[in-house]
Parts: C-alpha cells; sequence; structure tokens
C-alpha cells in the first residue's frame, strides 16, 4: 500500500504532517517524529514579533545593565554576540536537517511587510526544504479596506517568492469576503500551497477578574468543518498544494481531508494530547481504512469528496446548509 | 599571524595581561575579586570558545570556592608539573599567602597576576594602591611591577619566562583601577613571539619536577630545628640569580620587540641631584613631569622600580646618577608603625651597604613619602612639589602628597594650577548616566580612533558609589604620541553632558579649557536651551568663551528608529565636534565601525544606525548666546539645613564630590561613622514616581512591603492631624476594625524612588471601570514634587504607630513598623533589600548585623551615606563589615559578646541586688522578651536601672552600666549573599551554625556573585550561564537548607517574598524567637538574571511554581513537640523548569549559543527540580520520629 504523498512538490512518505507546534522545539522530538511516520514537519513558528521583542529585550537588559557600577561592569559572559532568535532558530533548521530525512519546513508568523525576506532567505540558506508563512492579521484598523488588505498578503507573498527558491505555503484565516479568488491570487503572486486555516487569538472574558483570558485550546474534531468545505471547493480549481490543519484528531480526520482533496494533513493537538508516537497509530489506522475500502493509494480516494466529483457540487455550497438545517428542525 | 606585523589593539591592563597569560599556561585557578575579575573572566570566555593556548590546547580554568582555594589548586597543579596561573588583587592576595611560602619555597614556576589594591582598615576599598603586593612581599615571590597597558602585556610575559627560567614564582602587579582599567593603545605580541620567549626545555624541566607514581619522591614534609633553617638557606643562589635572569628576558624581549626595560629604569638629566624612586604607574607621570622640569632647566631624575623581589643593590646603584643629592622614595602604601614605608626601607638600606661597601661615595638625603592610597589622584602637580621638597636641605620625612593631614603635619603643599603641556593631547570628558551607553560609546570611539588611525588614545571612567542612578565619568585623551597620564582630565577641549538635569547637579564646566567646546544632550533647542541653564553655567560658558552645542539626541534617537539608545547619536556629535579627527573623515570613521559592529545584523540596522548619524548632524546646533548671565545664581544645597552637623561639615562634601579636599582632621579615626545617612541625600534619580490613589487602596500594605528603597511607608492616625496637613496630603479612613476615627495614609518619598515599578506590579487593587488604573500607578514627579516635599515633613510628624499594637505577623501590620534600611544606593527594584527593611522593621532597635562583604556591604555600607538607620529613641541596627570569607565567625563573635555581657550583667544585678531593690532585679532578670509591649518594658526598666546606676559609684555597679544594654535582648543577624554562604565563607558558615549559640544566618541568595559581575557560584542553578560559566553550569545546586537540616537543631527556611510575603514573614520571626542558630535562604531577584526587574515578583512566583525554589521551613521546636519539624510552604509545582528560566537571560542565553547543550542541561535540571520535589514531600509527610531529636 503506498501512502506517498506530494507536497508542493516535495516527495513525502506520508500524507500526514506535523503542524507548526512548540513540540518542534527540541531536535529530539522532531527525530522521533520521523521514527513515527511524519511525512514532514512544520517547524514551530517564528514570530515577526518574537523576534523584534528578543532582540530588543536582550538590547535593553544588556545595555541597562552594562557600565553601571565599577566593581559589574556588565553581568554576563561576552560570548561575541549573543545569537538572536533568528539564529537560534536557524541553527535549529540546520541540526534537524542533519538528524532527519523528512522534508523541514520553516514557519515565519508576521503581519508586515519587513523582516520577512531576510528570515525567509536565511531559512531557505538554512537548509529548510520549504517555508510557511502564517499572515497572522486582525484588520481592527476599521479605515483598512478589504483591498488593502489583501494587498497585504498578496505583497507579501511576492516579496518572499522572489528571494528565495524553495516553495512557499501560505496558512490562512478562513475570513475573506471571496476566498476563492484570493486562493487564485495567491497562487499568482506565487504561493506554492495553501493551508486551511490558522487559528488566530480570540479573546475571551474573565468575568471575575475583568480581564482577558487568553489562554489558548487545542482544535477539536467538530472543527473540521470550515476547512473541509473549503479543501472540498477548491481542489482542483486552484493549481496549489492544499494543506489541511484544523480538528486533526486522529485518522478520521485525515481520512476526511484527503477526500475532501487535501494533498497533506497536518495535526499538532494531537500530539499534545497523545504523545509523539500517536502519528505510527494515525498511519496505521489510515493504511487500515484503506485497506478495507480497497484503496491501494492516496490518489485513489483524494478529492472523491470534493464539490467536483461529486454529483451535486452545489450542495457544498448552499443547499447543503439547507439541508443541514432542515435536519435539526 | 604574521611574525612581524604589528598588531594594535586597544584594550585595558587587565585584558593586555590575561592575554598572555591565558596563552602561556595550562591551567588558571580563578576567583572573582575587584579589579582583577575581568582576567579570570577573559580566560574563562576565551576558554569556552574554544582559544587554544601557544602549546594549541585550551587551557583548564577552574573557578574555586576562594582565592584561598584558588591557591591551592594553584599549587596541586604546579606540582604535578603543569603550567599555572591565578589572578587576583586585594583580600584575595591576602587569602594566597599562605599557599605562596610553599610555591615559593619549593621553587616552583608560575606568575599570579595581581591588579594592584588596598586592603581593608579603617573601611574597605576597591581602589588602587600597593598595600596588597607589599604584604606579599615577604612570601618569596618576586614581584615585577608594570606601570602601563603596554607593559602589563609584557610583563606578562617577560615574568612568565623568567619565572620559568629562574625557578622562582613572580607577582606580576600593576595599579588596580589605573592600569587594569585604562584602556590604551598598544602593541600586542603575536602568538609566534610569545612562543619563541619560552623555549620548550624550560616547560619539560617544569613537568619533569612534578610528581610522578612512575618516579616517585616526596615534597612538602615536616621539618625539625636540626635542618628546617639550613634549608631555607638553599635558595639562596636562585634568588641571586633573579635579577640577571629578568635582565637577560628584558633584553631578549627588546631584541624582539623593541621595547626594553630595565630593573630599575632610570630617565632624566645625566647630573640629576634630586631623584624620585617609585613603582608603578605613578612612574609615568614622574617621568612626564621630570622631563618637563628639565626642560625648564631643572636636574631632576626618576628611577622606576620594575623588579621589586628580589630587590638588586647593583643594578639599583647602577641606575642612581652618581650626582644625585637628594632622593625621594615614594610608595603607594602604608606600614604603620615602621621606620619607613617598605620601599624606602629596602632602598635606605640598599644605599647604605653600599656605602658600607664602597660602592657609593657619599650616602645622598633619603627621604620616603606616601602618595596614591585608595587610587587617589597622583597629578604633575605633587610629582612637582616633591621634587621641589627635594630641594631644601632638610626635605620631610614620612610625607604625604595628595592629601591634607593636618593633624600629623606630613603633607606637603602642592600648586594645583600646575599642569603639563597638554596641547598636543585632545581631551574629552562626558558625563553620563550609569548604564546611558555614554562608557560603552566611548569605549567605541577609542578603539575606532585608536585602531583606525595613527592617534594614541587613552580612556578611563570613573563610577560614583551607587548601584542605582550611578553616574559615569568619561576620560577621553587622543594624541599623536603615546599617551602616559594615569591621572584624570581637569583640562577639557570637549565636554559633554549626555543628561540634561546634570547641567543643574554637577559641576561640569569647572574642567572646561578657555575656548572648548560643550556639547548638551538638550531636549530644548538651541534658542531656548540658554534659558535652562543656571546662573553659574552661563557665567562659565561666557568667562570660559565656551563654544555651545545642543542636540536633542532622544528626539533623534526616537526619530530613527532607536528610541532610548542615543549612545551612537552623542558618539557622532563629538566625532564631529571633538576636531581629533577632521569632520569629514571622522564620519567616514565611525560609519566604518557600524557597518563593522552589526554586519551580522544585516544591511537593515546599517542603514539605521547611518541614518541615525545623518540626522545627528542635521540636527547638531551650535548656540549663539547672550554675552550676559541672565539666570539667576542658584546655589546648589547639598544637604538640608537639618542634618547633623558630621553630615553638613563632612559627609555633604563627599557627596558634592569634593571629598579629596577633606583634611585629615575630618576623619573619623577608627572608621566609625554615623548611621542613617542616605536621608539627608536626594538623589531624585526618576523621573517616574509612585502616585497613591487612596480612592481605590485596600491598604494591604503590599506596596510598601516589597519598596526596595522603603520609599513607600504607612501609618495610621487619628483624623484630627489632618486639621494640620498641607493641601493634597493624601489619606484615607483605616479600612481595619477596631480603629474609629482613623486615617491611613500612604507616603511615598518621591525624592528617594528609583522608578522601579514593583509596587505597582505588586498591587492588587484596580479600578472596575478602568482595570490599567490601580491603587498606586507610576506617574510624572515634576508636577508633584513641591507638593509631596511638604506632604513628606508632614507624614514626617506623625509619629510612628506603637508597635505594640501592631500585628507584626501579617504583612498588613508590617507596613506600620518604622523602616530602619532606607534609600540604599542599592540597584532600581533589587531583590535583596526588602529583606533587609523587613528585618530593620521587625527587630531594628535591637538588631546587631554582620554583614559579609558584596552587595549587601556595598548599598549597606558605601559612603558618602549608608542606608542603616536610628529611631526616635536614637535606637537602630548596629552594622559591621569585617570581611568577605569571615562573616558567620564574625557574627558569631558578635554573639559571644552579646551572651557573655549578658551574663555579666545578670552576674552584677545579683551582685547588686540589694542596692538595686529585689523586685526590680527580679524584674529585669525574669522578663519575658518575646513579645514587642514586653521587649518595650524591658526597655523601659533597663533605662530606669542605668539612671539609677549612673548615681551609683562602686565598681559592680560602673561594670553593670557597661554592660546592662545586654538585658534586653540581642538580634544578632549575619547577612550576606550566595558567594559568601555557598562558596568562600561556608566553612565558617557551617561551623557557626554547628556551634548551636542564638544566631541569626540570612542568605540574599541571588544565586550568582552579584557584586563583582556576575559570576557562578555554588548556587548558581543547572542550566544557568554564569561568568566563569560561560558554557552552562552543569553541575547543580548546593542544596543548603537540607545540609543545614542534617543538624537536627537548626532552625531552617527557604523563602521567597515575591512569592509568598507572609511565609517570609512567619519565618524571620520563627527564626528570631528560636533560641538558636537559625539559617534563611531568601530568594533575590537580581539584575544579574538578565530581565527588567520591575517582573522580579512575578518570575519569585515562577521560581517557586516551577519547583524550582520550593517554600519551606525546618522548625526545631516543632520536632521537640513530637511533631513533624519540615513544612513545606509551597505547592506540587504547576510549571516546568523551562517556563520559569527561559524568562531570564540568565538561563536564555545558553538556548542561542549553545542550543543542544541548554536543552540537555535544561532537561537535567527539570529532573533534579522533581527529585528535589519528591524528596522534599517525603520528608514533610514523616513522622516526627523520623527526624534528628533535640536535646
Amino acid at each position: 500500500m503506498k501512502m506517498h504523498a506530494k507536497y508542493m512538490g516535495l516527495d513525502l512518505n506520508s500524507p500526514i504532517i506535523v503542524s507548526a507546534c512548540t513540540l518542534s522545539e527540541q531536535t529530539d522530538n522532531i527525530v522521533r517524529m520521523e521514527d513515527n511516520g511524519a511525512g514532514a514537519v512544520v517547524l514551530f513558528s517564528l514570530f515577526e514579533e518574537q523576534i523584534r521583542h528578543e532582540e530588543a529585550k536582550f538590547k535593553s537588559v544588556m545595555s541597562e545593565t552594562s557600565y553601571a557600577f565599577a566593581e559589574a561592569l556588565d553581568y554576563f559572559p561576552d560570548l561575541d554576540e549573543f545569537n538572536m532568535g533568528t539564529d537560534e532558530y536557524l541553527e535549529h533548521i540546520r541540526k534537524a536537517k542533519e538528524r532527519v530525512n523528512i522534508p523541514i519546513i520553516g514557519s515565519l508568523n508576521g503581519i508586515t511587510n519587513e523582516g520577512w525576506i531576510d528570515y525567509s532567505k536565511m531559512m531557505e540558506q538554512a537548509g529548510a526544504d520549504a517555508i510557511e508563512i502564517n499572515i497572522f492579521f486582525i484588520p481592527g484598523d476599521i479605515t483598512m479596506s478589504t483591498s488593502e488588505v489583501e494587498h497585504r498578503y498578496l505583497n507579501i507573498i511576492s516579496n518572499i517568492k522572489q528571494t528565495v527558491k524553495i516553495p512557499v505555503a501560505v496558512k490562512l484565516n478562513p475570513y475573506f469576503s471571496a476566498m476563492g479568488n484570493m486562493s487564485l491570487r495567491m497562487k499568482n503572486a506565487g504561493a506554492d500551497g495553501l493551508v486551511f486555516f490558522n487559528r488566530f487569538y480570540q479573546p475571551d472574558f474573565d468575568i471575575n477578574e475583568l480581564v482577558l483570558k487568553t489562554d489558548l485550546h487545542y482544535s477539536e474534531s467538530s472543527e473540521i468543518r470550515l476547512p473541509l468545505l473549503w479543501i472540498a471547493l477548491l481542489y482542483n480549481k486552484v493549481k496549489l498544494s492544499l494543506a489541511a490543519t484544523t480538528g486533526v484528531q486522529s485518522a478520521v480526520e485525515v481520512i476526511k481531508y484527503i477526500l475532501a482533496g487535501a494533498d497533506v494533513v497536518m495535526t499538532a493537538s494531537s500530539l499534545y494530547k497523545n504523545g509523539i508516537p500517536y502519528l505510527k497509530t494515525m498511519n496505521k489506522e489510515l493504511q487500515d481504512w484503506m485497506y478495507m475500502m480497497g484503496f491501494d493509494n492516496l490518489e485513489a480516494f483524494r478529492g472523491s469528496m470534493s464539490q467536483q466529483n461529486i454529483s451535486d457540487p452545489t450542495a457544498y455550497e448552499r443547499a447543503n446548509y439547507i439541508k443541514i438545517l432542515d435536519k435539526a428542525k | 599571524m604574521s611574525k612581524n606585523k604589528k598588531l594594535i589593539a586597544t584594550i585595558d591592563g587587565n585584558e593586555a595581561a590575561a592575554y598572555v597569560a591565558y596563552r602561556t599556561n595550562e591551567v588558571c585557578a580563578i576567583y572573582p575579586i575587584t579589579p582583577s575579575s575581568t582576567m579570570a573572566e577573559l580566560a574563562d570566555e576565551w576558554a569556552a570558545k574554544g582559544l587554544k593556548n601557544i602549546w594549541g590546547a585550551v587551557p583548564d580554568i577552574m573557578e574555586m570556592q576562594s582565592e584561598a582555594g584558588a591557591a591551592g589548586t594553584v599549587h596541586g597543579a604546579l606540582q604535578t608539573g603543569s603550567l599555572t596561573t591565578t589572578f587576583t588583587a586585594s583580600q584575595g592576595l591576602m587569602l594566597m599567602l599562605p599557599n605562596m611560602y610553599k610555591i615559593a619555597g619549593e621553587l616552583t614556576p608560575a606568575v599570579f597576576h595581581v591588579a594592584a589594591r588596598s586592603l581593608a582598615a579603617q573601611g574597605l576599598s576597591i581602589f588602587g594602591d600597593h598595600q596588597d603586593v607589599m604584604a606579599a612581599r615577604t612570601t618569596g615571590f618576586a614581584m615585577l611591577s608594570s606601570v602601563s597597558v603596554q607593559e602589563a602585556h609584557d610583563f606578562a610575559l617577560i615574568a612568565q619566562v623568567a619565572s620559568l627560567k629562574s625557578r622562582i614564582p613572580i607577582i606580576h602587579f600593576f595599579d588596580g583601577f589605573r592600569t587594569s582599567h585604562e584602556v590604551n593603545k598598544l602593541a600586542l605580541l603575536s602568538d609566534e613571539q610569545i612562543r619563541s620567549m619560552i623555549p620548550d626545555e624550560l616547560v619539560f624541566a617544569h613537568r619533569s619536577r612534578g610528581l610522578n607514581p612512575e618516579h616517585p619522591f616526596i615534597r612538602g614534609t615536616a621539618q625539625n630545628p636540626d635542618i628546617y633553617f639550613q634549608g631555607r638557606e638553599t635558595v639562596n643562589t636562585f634568588y641571586n640569580n633573579m635579577p640577571g635572569i629578568v635582565e637577560e628576558v628584558m633584553n631578549d624581549f627588546a631584541a624582539m620587540t623593541g621595547r626594553k626595560y630595565d630593573l630599575f629604569q632610570y630617565t632624566g638629566a645625566p647630573d640629576a641631584e634630586r631623584v624620585i624612586i617609585i613603582m608603578g604607574s605613578g612612574g609615568e607621570t614622574v617621568d612626564e613631569t621630570m622631563q618637563a622640569l628639565n626642560a625648564a632647566g631643572e636636574k631632576t631624575g626618576l628611577v622606576q622600580v620594575r623588579l621589586y623581589r628580589p630587590f638588586s643593590l647593583e643594578h639599583l646603584i647602577k641606575a642612581i646618577p652618581a650626582s644625585v643629592k637628594s632622593i625621594a622614595i615614594l610608595d603607594r602604601t602604608k606600614e604603620s608603625g615602621a621606620a619607613g614605608e617598605p620601599m624606602y626601607q629596602d632602598v635606605l638600606a640598599t644605599l647604605v651597604e653600599a656605602l658600607q661597601k664602597g660602592l657609593i661615595k657619599k650616602l645622598p638625603n633619603l627621604v620616603g613619602g606616601r602618595y596614591g592610597l585608595s587610587s587617589k589622584e597622583f597629578t604633575p602637580a605633587m610629582v612637582k612639589a616633591v621634587y621641589d621638597e627635594l630641594k631644601k636641605e632638610h626635605p620631610k620625612n614620612g610625607f604625604t602628597i595628595g592629601i591634607n593631614d593636618d593633624v600629623t603635619h606630613t603633607s606637603l603643599s602642592y600648586d594645583t594650577s600646575f599642569t603639563l603641556d597638554e596641547s598636543t593631547w585632545r581631551q574629552g570628558l562626558f558625563f553620563g548616566l550609569g548604564a546611558d551607553g555614554t562608557v560603552g560609546a566611548n569605549k567605541n570611539t577609542i578603539k575606532i580612533i585608536g585602531e583606525n588611525t595613527d592617534l594614541f588614545a587613552q580612556g578611563y571612567f570613573v563610577y560614583d558609589s551607587k548601584k542605582s542612578g550611578a553616574r559615569t565619568v568619561s576620560h577621553l585623551r587622543f594624541g599623536p604620541n603615546p599617551i602616559r597620564a594615569p591621572y584624570l582630565i581637569t583640562k577639557a577641549d570637549f565636554i559633554a553632558c549626555h543628561q540634561f538635569n546634570f547641567i543643574e547637579k554637577v559641576e561640569m564646566l569647572d574642567f572646561a579649557k578657555e575656548g572648548a567646546s560643550f556639547l548638551i544632550n538638550s531636549p530644548y533647542d538651541k534658542n531656548e536651551v540658554w534659558s535652562k541653564m543656571t546662573g553659574q553655567v552661563q557665567k562659565s560658558i561666557i568667562d570660559k568663551k565656551l563654544k555651545v552645542f545642543v542636540i536633542d539626541a532622544t528626539s533623534v534617537a526616537r526619530d530613527t528608529g532607536m528610541t532610548g539608545r542615543i549612545n551612537t547619536i552623542m558618539q557622532t556629535c563629538y566625532f564631529a565636534l571633538s576636531g581629533v579627527l577632521p569632520r569629514e573623515d571622522a564620519i567616514k570613521q565611525i560609519k566604518k565601525a557600524i557597518e563593522k559592529s552589526y554586519s551580522r545584523k544585516g544591511q537593515k540596522v546599517i542603514d539605521q544606525n547611518f541614518k541615525a548619524v545623518d540626522a545627528t548632524l542635521a540636527n547638531l546646533y551650535e548656540v549663539d548666546y547672550p554675552k550676559k548671565v541672565s539666570a539667576a545664581v542658584n546655589v546648589l544645597k547639598i544637604v538640608s539645613d537639618k542634618a547633623p552637623d558630621f553630615v553638613k561639615d563632612i559627609t555633604a562634601v563627599m557627596m558634592a564630590g569634593h571629598g579629596d579636599d577633606l583634611p585629615v582632621s575630618k576623619m573619623p579615626i577608627d572608621g566609625t561613622y554615623p548611621s542613617g545617612t542616605t536621608q539627608w541625600e536626594k538623589r531624585n534619580i526618576s523621573d517616574l514616581v509612585p502616585l497613591w490613589e487612596p480612592d481605590l487602596c485596600i491598604q494591604c500594605g503590599n506596596c510598601a512591603y516589597v519598596c526596595p528603597h522603603s520609599v513607600i511607608r504607612a501609618k495610621f492616625y487619628h483624623k484630627d492631624y489632618l486639621e494640620k496637613a498641607a493641601d493634597g496630603f493624601k489619606s484615607a479612613p483605616i479600612n481595619a476594625r477596631g480603629f474609629p476615627e482613623t486615617n491611613y495614609t500612604l507616603q511615598v518619598y518621591v525624592e528617594d524612588c528609583t522608578g522601579c515599578n514593583l509596587c505597582v506590579e505588586v498591587c492588587p487593587a484596580s479600578d472596575p471601570s478602568n482595570r490599567s488604573r490601580k491603587a498606586i500607578n507610576m506617574g510624572e514627579k515634576e508636577p508633584i514634587l513641591e507638593t509631596e516635599k511638604k506632604n513628606i515633613e508632614f507624614f514626617e510628624n506623625i509619629p510612628w504607630n506603637d508597635r505594640s499594637k501592631i500585628d507584626f505577623s501579617t504583612v498588613h501590620g508590617a507596613q506600620f513598623l518604622e523602616p530602619l534600611f532606607e534609600f540604599s544606593g542599592a540597584c532600581a527594584g533589587c531583590g535583596e533589600t526588602p529583606y533587609l527593611k523587613l528585618l530593620s522593621q521587625l527587630f531594628g532597635d535591637r538588631l546587631l548585623v554582620a554583614n559579609a562583604t558584596g552587595c549587601s556591604s556595598i548599598y549597606g555600607g558605601n559612603l558618602p551615606t549608608t542606608p542603616w538607620a536610628v529611631n526616635k529613641d536614637g535606637r537602630g541596627p548596629a552594622w559591621s563589615n569585617s570581611l568577605f570569607e569571615d562573616n558567620a565567625e564574625f557574627g558569631l563573635g558578635m554573639r559571644i559578646t552579646a551572651d557573655k555581657q549578658l551574663g555579666s550583667a545578670k552576674q552584677y544585678l545579683l551582685e547588686l541586688k540589694n542596692e538595686l531593690g529585689e523586685a526590680q532585679v527580679d524584674e529585669i532578670l525574669n522578663a519575658k522578651q518575646v513579645l514587642e509591649s514586653e521587649l518595650a518594658l524591658q526597655h523601659l526598666r533597663v533605662q530606669k536601672l542605668k539612671e539609677q546606676l549612673r548615681t551609683m559609684s562602686s565598681s559592680p555597679a560602673q561594670h553593670l552600666l557597661s554592660v546592662a544594654d545586654q538585658l534586653v535582648r540581642r538580634s544578632v543577624w549575619l547577612i550576606g549573599g550566595d558567594g559568601w554562604a555557598y562558596d568562600i565563607g561556608y566553612g565558617g558558615l557551617d561551623h557557626a551554625l554547628a556551634s548551636g549559640r542564638n544566631i541569626n544566618i540570612m542568605v540574599l541568595d541571588t544565586e550568582v556573585y552579584s557584586n563583582t559581575g556576575g559570576q557562578s557560584s555554588k548556587s548558581t542553578p543547572t542550566a544557568a550561564t554564569a561568568k566563569f560559566a560561560a558554557g552552562g553550569k552543569s553541575g547543580g545546586k548546593k542544596d543548603l537548607a537540607m545540609q543545614a537540616i542534617s543538624y537536627g537543631n537548626v532552625y531552617v527556611a527557604r523563602v521567597a517574598f515575591g512569592a509568598n510575603p507572609q511565609q517570609t514573614l512567619l519565618a524571620m520571626r520563627e527564626a528570631e524567637a528560636y533560641d538558636g542558630p537559625s539559617l534563611i535562604l531568601a530568594y533575590s531577584h537580581c539584575i544579574a538574571h538578565g530581565y527588567d526587574l520591575k517582573d522580579g515578583l512575578s518570575q519569585q512566583n515562577k521560581a517557586v511554581a516551577s519547583g524550582h525554589w520550593p517554600l519551606l521551613r525546618y522548625n526545631p521546636v516543632l520536632r521537640k513537640k513530637n511533631q513533624n519539624p519540615f513544612v513545606l510552604d509551597s505547592t506540587r509545582p504547576t510549571m516546568a523548569l523551562r517556563d520559569y528560566a527561559y524568562n531570564e537571560l540568565r538561563y536564555k542565553v545558553l538556548t542561542m549559543t549553545n542550543p543542544e547543550v541548554a536543552e540537555n542541561l535544561m532537561q537535567h535540571a527539570q529532573e533534579l527540580v522533581n527529585l528535589k520535589w519528591k524528596n522534599y514531600e517525603e520528608l514533610a509527610t514523616k513522622k516526627a520520629s523520623d527526624f534528628v531529636p533535640i536535646g
């Protein structure tokens, strides 16, 4: 049985990819991910703010403690210049590439046009096989128009693509007025793949302390419906690699996403909950299902439940919604 | 490295010496001590980076627990054949003395590099003189003195070679806090040059003498009267040969480098009549002055002593011209009671011997003098005064120069206006605030000019005595010739004021030459700035015809994306204005330097800096000022009129920066100073201060509790007091029950605030309609300053609340106790001082403090002002610092006195029972002194007793009077940091704990040597990086608590006031109440941890929550009651260690320099935390009988 998958031109041994998460902060974990059958690993995100913040924090700590008192002209060993967040990240890519054969995908998370190009280039030089950019932008400024928001995305993509040769995937949020058209424009700007979707910050309130709650919860399998819809809608309509990344708790969600048309499926929360070896379980369950269903390879069923491949494509659009409402009555 | 290529560097003397020491040794055993620490730190850093010595190996750098330990390790490594060195100073050298005798007695080649420093006598001093090396002159070590940064470099090699050749160990020393810290341009020795000076045979010979079981021998025997004496005489030949060997090495060195040195280096007129003999950096000053005097027709000369031990008669006689009539021997040391200072006596003895042997015809007139103790300035004017003195028929012997000794009249007067021709130098003075980037930028300037042009450069940096809000003055000289001027600038061509508020406070323009440039970083533009200056500043500008320039560096920095970093901007101004280089050239150089510095950061950062340079030039304006003074002359009052006379006459002079002018008669004779003087020094170092919101405040007292500088104080009082209050005095009805008609005020001493923000962070109350508005918030000081001054005065007139009515057991109650530790010079946000303040609040009026040297002794006892204070009854903490290593023993001695004198007092009381009355005596003897009300009563009884005794003349009565104070229970506390408790003082601490005496030890545990700049201690946790653990600490942190618990009768607590203030309070009270030894380990967040200290409390919380710092108490009293004495006060860890640790640079840095090691260490550290917690939990659930019983 062939589990081989292709994602943005990269050959993978499995369609199951580890999405950007803190588990990949340790090289040993990445090795374990490979050992347990991960098709690739998207490294934890290097946040634009983190880079800036870290650099600023370091500079201010170092400068605010230097040359202030005769006995202690400074407090830290001078190991030339400390590597900042970027250097650390690049070193991590290098180390990971030394130890595993599966593709390593660098992840950048930012909102502005600055800095991306440098960081992407450095990731490529460090050996990343691809880059996933997570444009984490909430247009809270109500004077900003739809087209301005869209242009920001497209500019970032085209700037990066002019700099690097490795494939670039864009992790999206689902709230574009015209997601389909936006996907096309992103492809035209140079994107090689789309990742559905990022789970951006959605605040909650603590009504006793009257403060914002900022805790993050793991995605749940019930959250797969929105990405499932869009993957199914865009499959074969946009010539891009499609990746799904929300609510993957088991092989069931993996299967659903591939049925919708995803080239690869990403998961992190299942690994937080069950440990890295759970990748092996998911792969096995996927294989078992394929065996049971008589599919010899992924292509045999990829996209079979997409909008194009079912008899009533409009079901995906409006009618399906009406059906659901009817059922709920 | 090319053999013939001249390597140029601009570095300080410490680096210059360490550069060679590291390359020529295999082992460095180290321990930090100012001002030598840098040498050891560099060795450790180089080793961490894998830098190799000249034999291609990375030296093994071993930090020890003390200098005594370092010397022992050096001895062991030497005895087994390693080339071994160490670096030290002052008290450190004192601790090495015993081993030095051994090393020398065994004829073992080694070099100890010493940044010579004062010894602690009537007071400690970190500054330079020769007291330490002079105390080591009897060890048998040879002594080689270098006078400059270049010589510190060269002599490090000469010493190494000479020691290997002669087998005599050498102290290579240079002046601490002059040569050690002076940045100067020098020619570096290449590795090939160094290698060529050390023949392999010498190394092999050293190794072959090492202990080796393959051909064993015994060394270090015990010898008896029959042969010890003869054994001591065996070394004579080696010492006799030593001067010749050193001379030979110096000649070889000269042949290689062109730099020629002599054992006694004579310069001056061949027919000189008056000669100064001197050792150390002062020789440079004498040399330059002597040449100027000779140019004016005088006949003077100078002998600089390079090799002080062995002291070579032959070479000295050769150096002194026959024409000499009088000689002054200048010693930078003091030997009280001696016939003269050491070098004076050496010269005298040598010349007398020479006369007796007929080597000289006549004994010149010889006088000795002292100069430069504790880095006291030694200037050309002083040198001239000495030469002038020698003109006299009977010049003064045993003179001092540089001070005014109006008691024993030893001092020579000198003409302060005398200076040398400084016209070839460009001299700049830069006034900045500690850590504002001024010093760093100036060091960079020296590098740029020194290493990229033919000009010579010199930099020296002066810091004040505070750890927060300290002022720095950078002294920079540039010139076409080597700059040999180891003294401060007094006539500057360029003066820069980097902080506008200095205009009022600092007399900067006293140092301006006529026509000098004066650059001000000013928020006011060129048209407005004149009106913002005081009358005296305007007058100086006009009188000295200064060129005044302004730049709003803060705005330029902000506009160019470099907010808060004015260093590049001010540096650019200097390059543009100083005339050191042509302007265009200068700007080119600065841009080149920027490119070099930031090449790793990418073009964007470089462009940003370039933009700042260009914007600087565009915003730098010359001020066209009127030629008459328009502002009032503002006489700056240093202290309030209410200050005591001592403070007005002496302390205030020091505060004003004129301490050099104080004569001997004004000095306390034995180092005794009045307590509580920080209250007179209103430093006003923070523009932002806490503002109290009475309507929101819940009066919890947390802010007062955590304030490191005792700036926030609380009182409650009858509301009628408010009738006399000025407008703006804030008050609120007290929210405690049972206090009718009572109001509460939280007063902020705004002039003493350092702006640390801890009070705001800890405040739990906020405005429900605006959560960002708390009950205390930081706000601008300026608009409220005058009102608050009046409010503080009013607040001070409200009496402190009656201690017997306050609940000491709660944080809320503790806020009403008067702090007797206030306004220290500790860092803003210090994590140690809240413990000391609380200590002073709880037990201050009967507190004895033995304070180990370290941060707490510096902010606790560094003049001019000190924070341990006195209450209205004249009582307060009595504080003293002995040394670093002996504090536990020192404090134990205090306890023994208290116990002994109490015993005597009781005995006399019984003897005088009839005279004093039985009831009174019994009352005093049987008084329970636990509660504050009981202590207050005992105070009254003892007061009454003393009054009675004063009327009695019998011997027992007088004896009782002299010890009666001990009848009030003394609280003896031994305080210090982890460097003391875990390392250097551990043996004594362990012994004091084992003594069973009623002492209380508080370890202010920052987990690092904070005072000397962040070196690793045995408290430094696994996975943290520190100096001497640059590669991350792999060993575990010592569990001092468990070690103390093993005794069974020691009260032990581990506390963290930021995590659980109530537990801290409880532990301190339990420890004090326990009649036996107590140990409190107090988590102290610190600047050396590497984060903004406003987050200190949050990090303390995380330290506890992660299990890194479990809170516990071990109370032997419970064991006695058959209860489990081990109480865990914190809950099971709720977060991973990394989530606490990686908020701090000390941990984080390793993830950036060596992520794999960091990860491994962090995992290991987590395992240790887990294990520790498991063990603690087990202990906490055991039965009383599982613990050591109390006898």
